[in-house]
């Protein structure tokens, strides 16, 4: 297999194969559904905040390995942050997680759980990258 | 030529020139290019690559006679005007039909509209039904959904067995309370690759009362369509799933119907006469076409045309269906491979599938990174894919310009696939 192959892998093929907080929460403070029309992922977010924390967060639905594997990340990651940090996180975030290169189409799936993650804690339902001209 | 030894089987006329796609390939630019890495391109459905002859006739239009058509009273104008005007009757004769019949459009979505739009609204009232099917690309749904909602007209759709053949024994049903005035079908499906009988759809419905709409955008590039022969009213056509430039296409349709037909867009070249007040409109087929229209386009288009006409639509055909005989029995080596659709003999050169649960999206992401292009999604036929019970599928299709070794490189990347998610 080549390098791009092994990329793919250990990155992103980890996360999908064995999701990080993969699950629903009982009694989430938020919870928020969003789909890609044009791949069919979807992908629900369910957080519970304590003192302003990411307390616990999990991720469900269905989807191709990038946007599956993009929402395991950012679950994994924010799990005890701040929810505020939520605000910071940007494009280029997801896309360092991933570490591999994406076209527009897949850029989208890479998109879905950070959009998601973003419309349910602060209601800004824009493309990541493309708030400002949305 | 000379005669043939006694004794041996004279062909038919009418058949069967063949071609060499290696050679055909050749005259290819973007696949004959050099590359880091060579491309395999199966995604000729999506569109087609465009042969030199086509790119050089777009290039010497621009470079030697452009200038705009139909009112210009010197040597280039004229020259464009007759360029686009030979580019409608070859495109014409091409599909058996007149040339004032011919209306171009910017693609097969656009010639569809005019359809739904110019014919839709001043013949349909509430209360009257239109037939689609199952397999429909959203082109020949959306427009009739817009129409529906402001129309309160009733859509009806003829049903796809799980095999991808549509149940034609529903029809009668359909048609049987005479409410139907057109009937919409895809001619050849761009996910299954399945040939619909058009011609005994036609029959049924014009024993019914209603007008045929024909989608040909997948057939008139692959096989030879004679309109008179399909038995069918409308026709919408594009350029470039034919080895021509996007932004041209056509919509055939019976003179009666196009006359009857109020205009779809207003401007420039669709009129006679205009005041302030009103204005009388333009003779066929210049009544629909509102603009300045996509010359350089047509110019590319005639010679698409004419390119087809050489190598021969049945011999595309053929050329295409045995690729996609070949492709069956190659995937049919990968492991947890479902092919969508019928068997070879019902298909065009097209082949969608799913592999495992590996989402289409990542089979094509691995492709890619082997160079090779496949369409991956519902490939706007949504209703068709929640029929099949499946989200999404991966498709591959051909050309005059594809070969065995293309089915064989894919073949080898899905293995690959699998290795990568196994």
């Amino acid at each position: 297999m080549g390098e791009w192959d092994e990329l793919y892998r250990e990155n992103i093929l980890d996360h999908y194969k064995h999701p990080r907080n993969r699950g629903v929460l009982e009694h989430p403070d938020i919870t928020y559904e969003d789909a890609n029309p044009l791949c069919g992922d979807e992908l629900r977010i369910d957080i519970e905040v304590k003192d302003g924390k990411i307390a616990q967060i999990r991720h469900s639905g269905h989807g191709c390995s990038i946007s599956q594997a993009a929402a395991s990340m950012l679950c994994e990651r924010m799990e005890g942050r701040p929810l505020e940090e939520v605000k910071a996180l940007t494009r280029e975030d997801v896309l360092e997680m991933l570490g591999i290169e994406l076209g527009p189409v897949r850029l989208k799936c890479a998109l879905l759980a950070l959009k998601t993650l973003k419309a349910g804690a602060y209601g800004i339902t824009q493309w990541p990258g493309e708030e400002e001209t949305a | 030529m000379s005669s043939p030894p006694a004794g041996t089987t004279i062909a038919p006329a009418t058949s069967r020139k063949r071609f060499d796609p290696r050679e055909v390939r050749g005259r290819f630019p973007l696949l004959t290019a050099t590359r880091e890495r060579p491309l395999v391109y199966l995604d000729s459905a999506a569109t087609s690559q465009k042969p030199e002859s086509v790119l050089a006739a777009m290039d010497d239009y621009y470079r030697r006679y452009n200038a705009n058509i139909h009112r210009g009273i010197y040597a280039i104008a004229e020259e464009a005007t007759a360029a686009y005007e030979d580019a409608r009757a070859r495109l014409a004769r091409f599909v058996g039909a007149p040339p004032r019949e011919v209306i171009f459009t910017r693609n097969s979505t656009e010639a569809i509209n005019l359809v739904a739009y110019a014919w839709g609204r001043s013949v349909l009232k509430r209360g009257d039904a239109v037939v689609l099917t199952v397999m429909e690309h959203h082109s020949n749904l959306v427009p009739w959904h817009i129409l529906a909602a402001e129309r309160g007209i009733e859509l009806r759709f003829i049903p796809m067995t799980d095999g991808g053949e549509l149940e034609l024994e529903a029809l009668p049903g359909l048609l049987a309370d005479g409410r139907v005035r057109l009937v919409g079908v895809v001619h050849i499906s761009n996910v299954l690759g399945t040939v619909n009988p058009v011609e005994e759809i036609a029959r049924q419905a014009h024993a019914a009362g209603a007008l045929v709409l024909v989608d040909a955008s997948q057939s008139v590039p692959h096989m030879p369509v004679d309109v008179k022969a399909l038995g069918c009213d409308f026709l919408a056509l594009t350029g470039h799933k034919m080895l021509g430039p996007t932004g041209i296409g056509a919509l055939w349709a019976r003179r009666e119907l196009l006359e009857a037909m109020p205009p779809f867009l207003g401007g420039g070249e669709m009129i006679r006469e205009v005041k302030l007040e009103g204005s009388k409109w333009n003779e066929l087929p210049w009544k629909f076409e509102a603009g300045t229209m996509p010359i350089a386009e047509a110019v590319g288009l005639r010679a698409a045309v004419a390119f087809c006409v050489e190598l021969g639509m049945d011999a595309i055909f053929e050329h295409d269906r045995s690729l996609a005989t070949y492709a069956l029995e190659r995937l049919r080596e990968v492991p947890d491979l479902r092919i969508l659709g019928p068997p070879a003999e019902k298909r065009g050169g097209v082949v969608a599938f799913e592999l495992g649960d590996i989402h289409p999206h990542d089979v094509a992401t691995v492709l890619d990174h082997h160079g090779i292009a496949v369409r991956a999604g519902h490939h706007c036929a949504m209703p068709l894919h929640d029929r099949l019970g499946v989200p999404a599928s991966a498709r591959a299709s051909f050309h005059c310009y594809s070969v065995p070794e293309d089915v064989d490189a894919l073949v080898e990347g899905l293995h690959h696939a699998r290795k990568v998610f196994g």
